[in-house]
């Protein structure tokens, strides 16, 4: 008997569970069977928890049985191979860190065993998130649960995937440029990158660090606002986490629109823009102005030179944060070191792959003698003047939206030669991200097949209305309730 | 701009990271070409900006000089490469 199918949502499966009208174990089972069907195409799992993912289902049914389940109980989730693990492997979708068992669990991750969730695995992602295409990955690239020829987008692509394909009820990932909304997208899930600060960084291996933030990936804007309650809140572990009171995201999922002030910003309708998306997201505007909402243009200038920016400042931060893989304390160590120099150069050179060592290049050249303020100060610099821009939106506007990505997914290896092709991917997502506001991106139609993403990007700590004006316009329509046929 | 073998060689040797010989020439080519993206911010009149660290420019939270971590050291070196004795081993660094 098939409990799940292909648009079962985080909500049905918390009501199923509370009911009595399956089990933990039976929709675990009923998860892991489905990864095993799908996962040789899809490839969206680096690796698949089983034994763990029953035991800890087991632990759930009993909870709920003596009425102790909480909101996460139960549900089979799967989380993106950046979140350490304790004694599971962790990769982080590289060479390096292949064996790579983690001493401890993100804080993340804790917070969802605290809940006995059940975990089903770790899911696939461009190397060290350092992708916009899940290519990268020393595991393989992920395919497109739409078209098995195409990206799913990335970094967090394995998670997009398998969400789309029903091989989990609901996924985290992680987000530095637009890898929680790129794959979002591309892949036809609804996926929240929460403010910087609003959820824990401990324990999720780092790549920009005052760029990264963990979000919920998942079927509908009611299941992001159902993770991300699990996922938010001040962790003295996390110097940046914020200290401050998480709302309750659902109470206020059903407030009408009725006077909600949308921003468009000309810079995101610029060349560059598949026409196609282009009118998908003029018609999900439309809907919002039927649901009583007034649209305002607006401008960000400087949001062009939000790419140029990103390349300096997360490469710089990167080629910081990846010096600790020194082949000394962890991870991947190249054989028979000559001495100390040789065994750096060697365990890092084998360990990593070509992007990571370009943004690896890239960064250290950026903060080399004599180029500090022509590059990462500068960046800093333009930064401050994208995140005005941002500000002085919020004053005309309560959300802003726009397209998710300028194209829908494209084929594996189209833009694997040329890096910046594949940097403007993000050209949407990025400045978001430099700003450090939360962004969502909603199914919002089809071009040729594939899915369409909107971009709703909501003022700093906004989620909540993020959530509601996501919500309502899936209350009136059904983008997110398709699902590809691979299944 | 353009960034040259040697340069390459140069940059790869600060981040201790081995390159190719025969990769090099297209690192040359792809990090010139990331360097002529990111040299769209030259267009861009910054002067007096205050440079941007953190998004709500929130300051480091201080705690007190407190022990709260227990140790570890067997979990840890537990997944290191080459230890004996508590130690990690690595090549011999003083003659």
């Amino acid at each position: 008997m098939d409990r799940i199918d292909n648009h079962t949502t985080v909500k049905q499966l918390q009501l199923g569970l509370a009911q009595g009208d399956f089990s933990s174990v039976e929709l675990t089972r009923e998860y892991l069977d489905r990864i095993q069907q799908l996962n040789p195409r899809i490839n969206a799992f680096i690796t698949v928890t089983e034994d763990q993912a029953l035991a800890q289902a087991e632990d759930a049914d009993n909870l709920i049985a003596r009425g102790d389940g909480q909101a996460m109980t139960g549900i089979p989730l799967a989380h993106k191979d950046i979140f350490c693990t304790d004694g599971i492997t962790t990769t982080c979708g590289s060479h390096m860190l292949e064996n790579f068992q983690a001493p401890y669990s993100a804080t993340v991750i804790e917070k969802f065993n605290a809940q006995h969730a059940v975990m089903l695995g770790k899911t696939n992602m461009d190397e060290f998130a350092m992708g916009s295409s899940n290519e990268t990955s020393y595991f393989g690239p992920v395919k497109n649960p739409w078209n098995l020829e195409c990206v799913p987008g990335g970094s967090s692509g394995g998670s997009a995937a398998a969400v789309a394909a029903s091989m989990t009820a609901a996924a985290t990932g992680t987000d530095t440029g637009g890898s929680i909304r790129q794959p979002a997208a591309l892949s036809g899930i609804t996926g929240l990158k929460p403010t910087y600060g609003l959820v824990s960084r401990y324990g999720m291996i780092a790549f920009a660090s005052s760029l990264d933030q963990a979000g919920p990936m998942a079927r509908s804007a009611q299941d992001c606002a159902l993770l991300l309650q699990a996922m938010a809140g001040f962790d003295r572990r996390d110097s940046t986490s914020l200290q401050r009171d998480v709302p309750d995201y659902e109470a206020t999922l059903e407030q009408d629109l009725a006077g909600l002030r949308i921003g468009l910003p000309a810079e995101f309708f610029a060349e560059g823009l598949n026409p196609a998306v282009a009118k998908a997201v003029d018609e999900a505007i439309e809907q919002y102005k039927k649901l009583g909402a007034t649209i305002k243009d607006i401008s960000l200038p400087n949001s062009k030179f939000a790419v140029p920016t990103y390349y300096v400042v997360a490469t710089a931060e990167c080629s910081s944060n990846l010096s600790r893989f020194d082949g000394v304390r962890f991870g991947h160590r190249c054989d028979e070191p000559k001495d100390l120099e040789d065994l750096y150069k060697r365990s890092r050179g084998e360990g990593f792959g070509a992007e990571v060592k370009r943004r690896i290049l890239t960064g250290t050249y950026a903060l080399s003698a004599g180029y500090y303020d022509a590059f990462y100060l500068k960046g800093q610099k333009l930064r401050r003047l994208i995140s005005q821009d941002f500000a002085q939106a919020f004053e005309q506007v309560d959300v802003i939206a726009g397209p998710t990505a300028p194209d829908v997914a494209f084929k594996i290896g189209d833009k694997s030669d040329d890096p910046v092709s594949m940097y403007l991917q993000d050209i949407f997502t990025i400045s978001v991200n430099l700003a450090g506001l939360p962004g969502m991106s909603i199914p919002a139609g089809f071009v040729d097949g594939k899915p369409v993403g909107l971009q709703l990007i909501g003022n700093y700590f906004d989620e909540a209305r993020l959530l509601n004006v996501a919500h309502q316009l899936q209350l009136n329509s059904d983008w997110h309730l398709q699902s590809p046929e691979v299944i | 701009m353009t960034l040259k073998t040697e340069d390459v060689k140069n940059i790869a040797h600060l981040a201790r990271l081995e390159i190719s010989d025969d990769d090099v020439d297209q690192y040359a080519a792809d990090l010139s070409n990331i360097l002529d993206l990111v040299e769209q911010m030259n267009q861009v009149d910054t002067d007096g900006v205050q440079p941007m660290a953190h998004p709500l420019d929130a300051k480091q939270r201080l705690r007190d000089d407190e022990i709260s971590e227990q140790d570890q050291r067997d979990k840890f070196q537990a997944i290191a490469p080459d230890v004996e004795n508590g130690l990690y081993r690595v090549p011999k660094v003083i003659e």
